[in-house]
């Protein structure tokens, strides 16, 4: 029954080339307001062991991206567009019970505050055996206890038999966290998405955080998409970086290349703003001036152009024309209409020097 | 846990008796004297004067408090020789206007008004959360709307108006349903609620109409809650998201309301019972405040002091139950 469903409403589109594959997904909320454009055209490949990182202000519309991909809208007043390919899977046009069955199994998240992501009132060792449970509901309840105390070892909660019966509010705040990855890999899952996980914790917990899930993408071979604003983060473990700017991908190649040759102006602004302690006090921190757009009138042309130190360059198309995403060099995507060759210049010569 | 609760216990009592203190000399100071109220035709001055004798009137209030404590614990006796009126422990007044202990009028008030508040309890609280929880969900659409709009209406309208309207036009006009009279759960449990219906129905619409809003109200917010997102994360059912986590954290501070709001009506459903003529103890201090009729007074408000005071500690035992956050010491 639901194979003939699924033929009936899948659009015809070439086979996905990854094991996730993201083609110009739409995520527009209908509101008092207007029409929020949330996610507006993203389109990204992810690989089993690859780890993408979405960078971008708040508001840039990486969450919405990620609860996307995990159907978290389906049943909602939200329009989503697009295809979302996940191991050879559509999950847009999917039935809403069949991306239930998969979210939590095939793909997990990790959310940003794990104090107000865990349940106050439910053990967190049972909220963890729920998630193996709805999964496996054939375990025993002993088989659920026992998966849910090895995640907990798994993830370095200490004594974790006994840590299984504390609540939320008797954990610190990395102890949260860890407890929210060992409920996100409870079922092996072979996509992570991780919403901002270091935000809340402070910075010598971020670290441990991060390797943590670098060893757990060793040992399980997952696919990670980490959202955040913490350009370090990103450096330290993704091989690929989508930019977001608006709802849409102002720049998009390998971690490498987006970090040592950013063509994107948003880019070099969010490179800028990290602070750096080795500079003196003014300069320490040089913020992007202005404000993210607002996602229900977005600027005309460049969604960036209001905030743009270099728009005055290229004159009105940039007001007026929304710039492609177009390859520069290998698998580097960019959306600007600055000419390449002077993108090139005013890096080496203008950005990397304050960098 | 249990010095917690010792301790707790402890509490109760001092607060009634400073509750009894108060109640006993704000009643025994007011301008009226139960004497000149007991006093028939042909009353003179030697008269009153005996009579006061008799209640124990003529003491200063501080011996007046301390015999109706003792009273209490090893009954009371008024007057001397033949016209003795015995009040046998636990004698908390003696009623010279209806010549009878107190205790005895409580008794016998106490199960209708028990039977009233507990019948209402359970329908306003079935309906309030269920309705409740049906609005949260479909929250904007024309059912919540309406449902809203019914809950405004039934929360704005005074229970002597329901009362009265159910009363004059579906009972006594068109006769859909027998009058009501107070039956004992224990002879006929099928008539107990029949003639019982009546009266939870009047109560039920005023606090189901409060509760479905506090449930609606408590539900949305629950459902915008992060960790409600980890449930839908985790691939839950969308029916375990709403009653097992939903509903979960959205009840639990509905408790500490519910349970003060039963007891509450323990204390009494006043204009309830007196627009069908029960005789619970809210009809009882009624009538015993139209007669001045001081020790009956002093008695019901002392039992619905203990009903508050009771409710609030189970309450807070409750609580310590359901939010692993709260611990007690």
């Amino acid at each position: 029954m639901s194979a003939v469903i699924e033929e009936a409403v899948t659009p015809p589109s070439p086979a996905p080339r990854a094991f996730l594959d993201v083609r110009d997904l739409r995520v527009h909320f209908p509101t008092d307001d207007g029409l929020v454009k949330s996610v507006d055209g993203i389109s990204f490949q992810l690989d089993r062991n690859q780890t993408l990182g979405i960078v971008g202000e708040s508001g840039s519309g990486k969450s919405v991206t990620s609860q996307a991909i995990l159907g978290l809208h389906k049943g909602t007043t939200a329009r989503i567009e697009g295809e979302i390919w996940l191991d050879g899977e559509e999950l847009v046009h999917a039935d809403a019970d069949d991306v239930r069955r998969l979210r939590g199994s095939k793909m997990a998240m990790i959310f940003q505050d794990p104090l107000s992501a865990l349940h106050p009132y439910f053990k967190v060792g049972a909220q963890i055996s729920e998630a193996f449970q709805v999964h496996h509901p054939d375990a025993s309840r002993q088989e659920r206890r026992d998966r849910a105390i090895e995640m907990l070892r798994r993830v370095g909660i200490p004594n974790p038999d006994k840590r299984y019966d504390d609540y939320a509010h008797q954990f610190s705040g990395g102890m949260r966290q860890r407890a929210m990855i060992a409920m996100a890999l409870v079922n092996d899952p072979s996509l992570l998405i991780a919403d901002e996980p270091t935000t809340a914790l402070d910075v010598t917990v971020q670290a441990q955080i991060i390797d943590l899930m670098v060893d757990l993408q060793e040992e399980f071979g997952s696919a990670i998409i980490i959202i955040t604003h913490d350009l370090g983060v990103v450096a330290e473990i993704a091989d690929d970086v989508l930019v977001m700017y608006g709802g849409r991908a102002a720049e998009y190649g390998p971690a490498d290349e987006v970090f040592y040759r950013p063509e994107h102006p948003y880019a070099w602004g969010l490179l800028g703003s990290v602070t750096r302690l080795d500079r003196v006090r003014e300069e320490r921190l040089r913020p992007i001036p202005g404000t993210p757009p607002s996602l229900i009138s977005v600027p005309s042309g460049c969604s960036f152009h209001p905030r743009c130190p270099y728009a005055s360059r290229v004159g009105a198309r940039c007001r007026t024309d929304r710039p492609d995403l177009e390859e520069t060099t290998a698998d580097h995507l960019v959306a600007c209409h600055l000419p390449p060759a002077d993108r090139a210049t005013i890096f080496r010569d203008e950005i990397a020097p304050t960098l | 846990m249990g010095r917690y609760l010792i301790r707790r216990l402890v509490g109760v009592v001092l607060m009634l008796v400073l509750i009894s203190m108060v109640t006993f000399s704000l009643f025994y100071t007011v301008p009226t004297n139960p004497a000149v109220l007991s006093c028939g035709k042909g009353c003179t001055p030697a008269v009153i004067a005996a009579t006061e004798r008799k209640m124990g009137l003529d003491q200063p209030l501080v011996v007046q408090y301390g015999r109706w404590a003792k009273a209490v614990f090893v009954g009371r006796s008024y007057g001397e020789g033949t016209a003795v009126n015995d009040c046998p422990a636990p004698c908390f007044g003696y009623s010279f206007t209806r010549e009878t202990p107190v205790t005895g009028i409580v008794k016998d008030a106490f199960p209708v008004t028990l039977s009233i508040a507990a019948g209402a309890f359970v329908l306003w609280m079935l309906i309030g959360i269920s309705v409740g929880i049906v609005s949260a969900l479909r929250k904007g659409s024309l059912l919540d709307r309406s449902l809203m709009f019914l809950t405004l209406a039934g929360y704005s309208l005074p229970s002597f108006f329901t009362g009265l309207t159910i009363l004059l036009f579906a009972i006594i006009k068109f006769q859909w349903y027998p009058i009501p009279r107070y039956s004992s759960l224990l002879d006929n449990p099928f008539l107990w609620a029949k003639n019982l219906l009546p009266l939870w129905v009047v109560l039920a619409i005023l606090f189901a109409a409060l509760y479905t809003r506090l449930t609606r109200a408590n539900m949305l917010e629950t459902m915008g809650e992060d960790y409600i997102r980890t449930a839908r994360a985790k691939g839950l059912p969308e029916r375990t998201v709403i009653f097992k986590h939903g509903l979960r954290a959205a009840l639990t501070p509905i408790v500490t309301i519910a349970g003060l709001d039963l007891a509450g009506l323990l204390g009494g459903a006043v204009i309830t019972e007196k627009v069908f003529n029960f005789r619970g103890l809210g009809a009882v201090t009624i009538d015993a405040s139209t007669n001045f009729d001081l020790p009956m007074l002093m008695a019901v408000t002392l039992l619905a002091a203990f009903f508050i005071i009771v409710a609030n500690l189970v309450v807070d035992l409750l609580y310590a139950v359901i939010d692993p956050k709260v611990r007690l010491s």
